[in-house]
């Protein structure tokens, strides 16, 4: 490959540009195409995975699906989404409660070294792969040699509130960090208390990213799979508000354990969980690019 | 009235108060922003916590499986859960299922492999597409960056629903024979790319997805740091009558090559740690090295998850489990800290990969 040509001092002839060599056009025609064929690695797999779920669920589709319950490896996934839904709100609830908090006092109290230990502590916290927390999830919250919990509400809420602290958290720290100073400096000089004006412009103005956080928190309580199995376990009843002792059903389960099964009903309710579950995803995507145009145009 | 300060950081109140001020000490706090500090506070302390009674609960847990096996976790192949109708036998004070033995070593070895995998194809491609999506015009653009953030939302249990039923059958019958027929030939090769092509459940399936699952990560990153790269210096080497290869060689990537580190980490950070999207495609062999790349095998992440159901009544192999998962921490928060490091310096938002949007 040539690649002198740049370093050359200019010619003499000004009117007549020195020839390009095929090598260097080959070598840019070969990298071209190189480009254009890992963007269609990246795009293929995407539309491949959505188009293999749609083609495997739709044609089965039926309604009754979400208005009935499972039975056995067959029947509807009501419960399941009930489920995935409860267990949602409720780790919006602790652990975006935990979050929040925990943002704002990074980015508005702590200090020194204080900040640098608090803050290492989520970050961290968000490199422990989720089977690990699922499992120490398991062995403190549901066995028998922890608190015996049983499978349930509970310990699937406090397990994924673990696993999407760093996230909410990240994003109010980073949000409410910026914030212009022009917003607190006129506060203070209206003389306005800071804790008003902590409440009424600096997090109001912080609000967008802070909601970004939650709904990246939303599509990872709804998509995990792994920290549930041992903590939620898997029900065929419409779940209710115990929070320990009684399994609860989510819509990841059905996608992992019925996909093999020789039924022919259990891998048709496994794609229709998948169908449920890219929905739930393309709502997020939507809902997210909303939330940024909105904000944009705020902003301005 | 005194306006304390809000600084960011800074001490609100801590600016000394004017003459005719407040009064008591605790009007002074509660002004001061005291009790939104103090609660505060008590939310930012849960996530240490949490992480060091994690730690201390696997310790505990693991220490008589880590007595029990020793080094032999991290040299032998042969992991049995022993027979749990076989009268109970007692090793070193410890009462457990006969025949019990731990050895991580084709786990430990097919985590790494399949994540090695993963990035072998995933960086490159991600790169190449990377380069591109930051030429294309805006709308053009935003579609592709569309596609990304649909590949890192989508449920991992989904891709590997995706990869056991329809991209693993295709690797079983056309990708693999085309891989032992080519590569396969080749003269030293033969072990690693040839022989049996297997049934699309294993390491290369598992490497594949795994690679899917880590592309929108490194993808996304690199497109950001790309268009970060400062057009004046592009315009001066088009200037120069630079090619777009030898732009991006000299010029757009050692820019940014520190923070495409740092991506490529993150994204092995995620590979090493994924469990149920290879759990469903790796073919689950326990006790066995895979021969070749096609081979059946299974990583830590996905033992836990597939195999801790056997494992419930016997608090031996569930201490075998909380050694599992320490070994899987050590792999990943190395990896976690190298990446910290890297990309602290480039900085930009925390990537929501995989896990969500």
């Amino acid at each position: 490959m040539s690649e002198t040509t740049s370093g050359r001092a200019p010619t003499a002839d000004v009117g007549e540009w020195p020839a390009v060599r095929a090598g260097r056009k080959i070598a840019n025609l070969g990298y071209r195409i190189a480009c254009w064929i890992a963007l269609a690695l990246v795009v293929g797999p995407a539309l491949w995975l959505v188009g293999g779920v749609l083609a495997n669920a739709v044609p089965h589709w039926q309604w009754s699906v979400i208005t009935t319950n499972t039975a056995g490896e067959t029947g509807g996934l009501k419960q399941a989404i009930l489920g995935t839904l409860l267990i949602t709100l409720g780790v919006l609830i602790i652990g975006g409660t935990i979050s929040i908090l925990t943002g704002l006092y990074l980015a508005e109290f702590a200090t020194g070294r204080l900040r640098t230990v608090l803050r290492s502590g989520y970050e961290v916290l968000s490199g422990i792969p989720s089977v690990v927390l699922g499992l120490v999830g398991y062995l403190v919250l549901v066995s028998v040699t922890g608190l015996d919990w049983k499978y349930g509400l509970l310990p699937a809420v406090l397990v994924l509130s673990v696993i999407i602290i760093p996230y909410i958290t990240k994003a109010t720290e980073t949000s409410l960090l910026q914030v212009p100073a022009a917003y607190r400096e006129g506060a203070e000089a209206l003389g306005i208390p800071p804790t008003w004006a902590l409440r009424k412009i600096v997090f109001k103005a912080a609000v967008p990213g802070i909601v970004t956080g939650l709904l990246i928190a939303t599509a990872i309580s709804v998509g995990e799979t792994a920290p549930l199995l041992y903590t939620a376990g898997w029900s065929d009843f419409t779940p209710t508000l115990q929070l320990t002792g009684q399994p609860i059903a989510f819509l990841t389960y059905p996608v992992f354990a019925f996909y093999n099964l020789p039924d022919a009903g259990a891998k048709i309710l496994s794609y229709d969980a998948g169908l449920l579950l890219l929905v739930f995803v393309l709502l997020f995507i939507i809902a997210g690019r909303v939330i940024v145009v909105r904000s944009r145009r705020h902003a301005e | 009235m005194a306006v304390p300060a809000l600084r960011r950081g800074g001490g609100a109140g801590s600016r000394p108060r004017r003459p005719g001020g407040t009064t008591s000490s605790l009007g002074r706090w509660l002004r001061g922003g005291g009790p939104i500090r103090a609660v505060g506070l008590a939310g930012a302390v849960v996530p240490g916590l949490v992480l060091i009674g994690l730690l201390v609960e696997l310790i505990i847990k693991a220490i008589p499986a880590i007595g029990y096996s020793g080094l032999h976790f991290l040299t032998s192949s042969t992991w049995n859960f022993g027979s749990q109708y076989g009268t109970p036998v007692t090793t070193n004070g410890l009462v457990h299922a006969p025949g019990e033995e731990f050895g991580a070593l084709p786990q430990i070895l097919g985590t790494l492999a399949t994540s090695a995998i993963a990035l072998i194809i995933a960086v490159p491609v991600s790169l190449g597409a990377a380069l591109l999506i930051a030429e294309l015009p805006r709308r053009l653009a935003g579609i592709v960056g569309g596609f990304l953030e649909l590949l890192a939302g989508v449920p991992s249990v989904l891709i590997g629903l995706w990869g056991a039923l329809t991209l693993g059958p295709i690797v079983a019958a056309h990708v693999s024979p085309l891989i032992a027929d080519t590569l396969g030939r080749v003269p030293g090769l033969t072990g690693f790319f040839g022989q049996s092509t297997g049934n699309g459940q294993g390491l290369f399936t598992s490497g594949l997805v795994l690679a899917v699952m880590v592309i929108p990560i490194i993808a996304s990153t690199s497109r950001d740091l790309i268009r970060g790269v400062p057009v004046l210096t592009q315009e001066g080497a088009v200037a120069l009558g630079m090619s777009d290869l030898e732009c991006v060689r000299k010029v757009t990537l050692p820019w940014i090559a520190s923070g495409i580190l740092g991506a490529v980490v993150l994204g092995l950070g995620r590979a090493l740690g994924e469990t149920i999207a290879v759990a469903m495609v790796c073919g689950v062999a326990l006790s066995s090295l895979p021969t070749n790349l096609y081979g059946a095998m299974i990583t830590i992440a996905a033992n836990i998850i597939q195999n801790l159901e056997t494992a419930i009544t016997d608090p031996l192999d569930i201490s075998a489990f909380a050694e599992l998962a320490l070994a899987l921490m050590v792999i990943t928060l190395l990896t976690n800290v190298v990446a910290t490091l890297l990309v602290r310096r480039v900085s930009g938002t925390a990537l929501p990969v995989g896990r969500g949007l």
